[in-house]
């Protein structure tokens, strides 16, 4: 499996999981499905970026640490949008982000240079 | 009449009992190890000045056949050019006739003296993958080994592996040919009769301890390399059913439900340590799930973390 593939599936899961915990927030219920696409949505970017960064730099704590500035700064984009929650929404996202920089360097198959 | 002191005694008998170097560019040291055909001494190389070990045959009076076997051992660990076997710097011939060869001198300890005093199995299974390696070069050019045991192996300084003492080992077959068994041969270019025990009875194949000669192959050595397995893991109070299960097919009594090659058992001790299943082995979905887990120890942390911190933001963000 190639580390961008990876980054989007890990991405995409928590993106799910992130969204689904909304539910237990009675006030935003109502606005589950388009929170759970959004939140999946912000994984799936989020796991691609960091996915393309593993391909291409081979570091572990530079990948973590990119994982976690793209993880916070796509959070800080959603908080900033909906105009609150900032604490509530910029920890999870930034420690996908970590989880995300963390599997993309450690697992996934990086193409062998073809030599022509 | 003149009494010569004990120390005057002492150095008479050792100028006699050791070695005479004077023809040869080596100076004599000291014994470091007697075996069962000759001895092995230190001396100090003076045209390159390095210290070397120096095997020499025991007493003079021996057959042309011990010296050719000697000469024979020295070509064969010669023409085994590996980071793991000890290196032949130099054969020749002394004074008193005596056949000897120059090895490099490895300062470190033996593998027995070395789980003495590491009880880490991870360190213990690296250092025996790099035995098996050894072997596994060996077999590949045709020589079986025959007296594989702890003592014969050395760990250097710098945690290099080197397996010593080739002086049974046997060819199977000539080098980068096809001829298996077609002329089996032991060191010494004849062949060691039927019913004569070569070996370390503790670490010796069933075939081997029979004195099967022309039955033992590359098996023979997984038996004695399973036994060295089980010498490093027997004072581990926990070693693992893996890593059990490799031991007891290591040291199968029938040859054919061992490992074939010594590279395949350390193909296998390579996957124990990387925590990937091993062939030995076939393991349920729990124990399939736990190997899983503490491979990736951070990641399922990290998930675990995660959660825990979204359970505690839903319980604190409700009104």
């Amino acid at each position: 499996m190639s580390k961008p593939l990876i980054g989007v599936i890990l991405g995409a899961v928590l993106g799910v999981i992130d969204g689904l915990t909304a539910w237990f927030t009675p006030a935003v219920r109502d606005q589950l499905g388009g929170i759970v696409i959004g939140s999946t949505l912000k994984g799936i970017i989020a796991g691609i970026a960091i996915g393309f960064f593993a391909k291409k730099f081979h570091s572990l704590p530079i990948g973590i640490v990119f994982g976690l500035l793209v993880g916070a700064f796509l959070a800080w984009l959603v908080a900033f949008m909906q105009g609150g929650y900032y604490f509530e929404i910029i920890l999870p996202g930034t420690l996908v982000g970590l989880i995300v920089g963390f599997a993309t360097q450690k697992y996934g198959n990086t193409p062998a240079t073809a030599n022509s | 009449m003149k009494w010569l002191s004990d120390d005057k005694l002492d150095h008479l008998r050792t100028v006699v009992t050791n070695p005479d170097f004077s023809s040869t560019k080596y100076t004599f040291i000291k014994e470091l190890g007697r075996g069962g055909m000759g001895a092995v001494y230190l001396a100090e190389d003076r045209e390159l000045n390095r210290l070397v070990a120096i095997k020499v045959l025991n007493t003079p009076e021996i057959s042309e056949d011990m010296r050719n076997r000697m000469v024979r051992e020295a070509q064969i660990i010669a023409g085994l050019e590996h980071p793991g076997i000890v290196p032949v710097h130099d054969v020749g011939t002394l004074p008193d006739g005596r056949v000897f060869y120059a090895m490099k001198f490895v300062r470190g300890s033996r593998l027995d003296e070395y789980a003495a005093v590491n009880d880490s199995i991870r360190d213990r299974l690296r250092k025996f993958q790099a035995v098996c390696d050894a072997v596994a070069f060996a077999h590949a050019h045709g020589v079986i080994h025959r007296d594989l045991k702890p003592q014969n192996i050395m760990i250097g300084s710098f945690g290099e592996v080197l397996v010593l003492d080739w002086g049974v080992a046997k060819i199977l077959k000539k080098p980068y040919t096809n001829h298996t068994n077609q002329s089996v041969q032991s060191v010494n270019g004849f062949n060691t009769s039927a019913g004569t025990i070569i070996g370390t009875r503790d670490y010796m194949s069933p075939e081997q301890a029979r004195g099967e000669i022309d039955q033992l192959d590359e098996r023979a050595d997984v038996y004695s390399l399973g036994a060295v397995l089980h010498f490093l893991l027997k004072d581990q109070p926990k070693p693992g059913k893996a890593a059990e299960a490799i031991c007891l097919k290591a040291r199968a009594d029938a040859k054919d439900d061992r490992y074939s090659s010594a590279s395949e058992l350390s193909a296998d001790i390579g996957r124990l340590l990387d925590a990937e299943p091993v062939s030995a082995y076939r393991e349920n979905a729990f124990e399939k799930a736990g190997r899983w887990v503490s491979k990736n120890r951070f990641l399922v942390l990290l998930v675990l973390a995660y959660l825990l911190m979204r359970i505690f933001f839903v319980f604190t963000s409700r009104p």
